[in-house]
């Protein structure tokens, strides 16, 4: 079974940035990830992007070329196109182009990244809605533009997408947007990380003000959102300081935050608590990123919602710690460099208590009226959840058993929080004591096939097996 | 709006390959992502639910949501973790009215 010292899943900001420190250090790094390219969803196809649409997609995506460019090392050995369908202990199994493949390492860095928070009203499952991030990956990687998008819900990635659209030629139709004015007014009690965070603030500002200038429209504390049609969204209805609206639309652009992807750590059985201003569960680890088990670290989004350049510097930190573990920096090395990255990260964390004032979740899709889907894959509403746990269903597992939501493809990426959610507020409990769904290998759909590759004949297990 | 115009693509002199989707021919940029190539040819339903029937569309793009599920050469596949290829044969995902599903 090939070995590497330091096995990372993903290759966003902070796989890439762990892989760097971590080989620089002299250690041997086996990079997987999804991806035609590395970059994550963040930097997505930097390299190709940042040379054709460098202008449309602005400076905070194309300097994600410096973290590509890094991996161009030795001890670096960057696989596209795997995908990782089993973590157990420290093995690793997935999938690449040429087959299934087993890896054995020391360490493993979870590098999963964030998902974008469900965002369940009624509509939501029609043909012609997706995520706003959906059509930032469309813009990085294809260069395929939407038009006349409505983006609808909260925070600075509503503003962004709709500035790269705008800049593409395609100027959004509208921003229904779902936090309230009383939203910031909140959020300016947080100003001292506010003024932490002015570079944020000032482009932000700008965003707005670029939006303004091409008379983009903005409805900011819509509710009572709905999307309509029949065989695709035809229309998104919401009203809007007491007026009702129904804006037409082909194309509907959801956002109302991210949240860590917890799949892999779920699956490794790592310890995760609920944080609250986040909306959404995180592992626990320590400030380098290790779990409670050996060898099993994570870093970036994953790990706690920050953004790209906190999963940077959480990568490099991992990286510092993994190295250290292994014997290949001394303690005093590792503190040494790590310092500025550590008081770096948390000047960089220090908006985000602004920032989840300022954007809340739309909080009619966090506890969905009875009609709304919750589960897309397997089609369960927010009502047959309440009913599971009218009839006594205490937690999302045995929702899971009793209604099927969470059963299907996505393994409940998409409905958990949400169904976490429905029956916290059913027991007036808080979410953390309600829980998860557990996730198991395989982490996506595999082929007996690719599991079948997996099979050793040399291993003498196999050969004393009674049909050996 | 017409389904191709929902679209815009920028990079137009991109050359163009011929895929088949549920039969029908349609031209699409080589080495594009799939699922986007699919929508921006004026694709509407990547794929039918199981249970309600309704059509699907790419809803994250990022290997997530399952939406984009389609069958290609007998395996389904996400569309949007794929690459357009010359002569692909895309169909859309099977479904499932057995099982779990007969019950609701």
């Amino acid at each position: 079974m090939p070995r590497a010292d330091l096995t990372i899943i993903g290759a966003g900001p902070a796989g890439m940035a762990a892989a760097a420190e971590a080989a620089g250090a002299g250690l041997n790094v086996l990079l997987l990830d999804e991806q035609p390219t590395p970059g994550g969803q963040v930097y997505r196809n930097v390299d190709e992007a940042a040379a054709r649409r460098g202008k449309i997609l602005g400076r905070d995506f194309t300097r994600g070329r410096a973290l590509t460019g890094a991996l161009n090392h030795p001890r670096i050995t960057h696989v596209a196109q795997a995908s990782v369908w089993s973590v157990e202990g420290t093995n690793v199994a997935y999938t690449a182009p040429d087959g299934a493949r087993e890896v054995v390492s020391d360490h493993v860095l979870i590098a999963t990244g964030a998902l974008e928070r469900a965002m369940p009203m009624p509509g939501w499952t029609l043909p012609g809605v997706m995520t706003a991030g959906a059509a930032q990956i469309m813009l990085k990687q294809s260069g395929i533009a939407v038009r006349e998008a409505v983006l609808v819900g909260s925070g600075p990635l509503l503003y962004l997408v709709a500035v790269q659209l705008l800049r593409a030629g395609c100027p959004p139709r509208a921003l229904v947007e779902t936090q309230t004015r009383g939203d910031m007014r909140h959020a300016l009690t947080h100003w001292r990380a506010a003024l932490r965070g002015w570079r944020y603030l000032q482009r932000g500002a700008a965003m707005l003000n670029e939006l303004r200038n091409a008379g983009v429209r903005r409805h900011v504390g819509a509710r009572d959102l709905a999307l309509l049609g029949s065989r695709r969204v035809e229309a998104v209805h919401f009203s809007c300081g007491g007026d009702l609206h129904e804006l037409p639309a082909e194309t509907v652009l959801l956002h109302h935050g991210v949240v860590p992807n917890v799949q892999a750590t779920r699956a490794l059985g790592l310890a995760h608590r609920w944080a609250p201003r986040q909306h959404a569960f995180v592992p626990v680890l320590d400030r380098w990123g290790l779990g409670a088990q050996p060898g099993i670290w994570g870093a970036g989004d994953g790990a706690g919602i920050g953004g790209a350049r906190v999963a940077e510097l959480s990568g490099r930190i991992a990286g510092l710690g993994i190295a250290h573990e292994m014997g290949a920096l001394s303690e005093a090395e590792r503190d040494r460099r790590a310092a500025p990255l550590l008081s770096a990260r948390a000047v960089e964390m220090s908006i985000r208590p602004f920032l989840d004032r300022a954007f809340p979740p739309y909080a009619a899709a966090l506890v969905p009226a009875d009609a709304v889907t919750v589960c897309r894959c397997e089609e369960v509403s927010a009502g047959e959840i309440r009913r599971a746990a009218e009839q006594g269903c205490a937690g999302p597992n045995q929702a899971k058993a009793f209604t099927r939501a969470g059963m299907g493809r996505c393994q409940g990426r998409f409905c958990g929080l949400s169904v976490t959610g429905i029956l916290a507020e059913m027991q007036g409990r808080d979410p953390g004591e309600i829980g998860y769904f557990r996730a198991r290998p395989p982490l996506r759909p595999v082929t007996l096939g690719e599991v079948a590759a997996l099979h050793d004949p040399d291993d003498p297990l196999v050969q004393a097996g009674p049909h050996g | 709006m017409k389904p191709d115009l929902r679209f815009e693509l920028l990079d137009k002199d991109a050359p163009r390959v011929t895929v088949r989707f549920a039969g029908q021919a349609y031209d699409v940029p080589e080495g594009a992502n799939l699922a986007a190539a699919l929508l921006a040819a004026g694709v509407d339903a990547f794929r039918q639910t199981a249970h309600r029937g309704v059509g699907r569309a790419p809803f994250c793009m990022m290997g997530a949501c399952f939406d984009c599920l389609v069958e290609v050469d007998g395996v389904s596949r996400q569309a949007c973790l794929m690459q357009v290829a010359p002569g692909l044969d895309i169909r859309p995902a099977r479904q499932l009215r057995e099982g779990p599903y007969a019950a609701r």
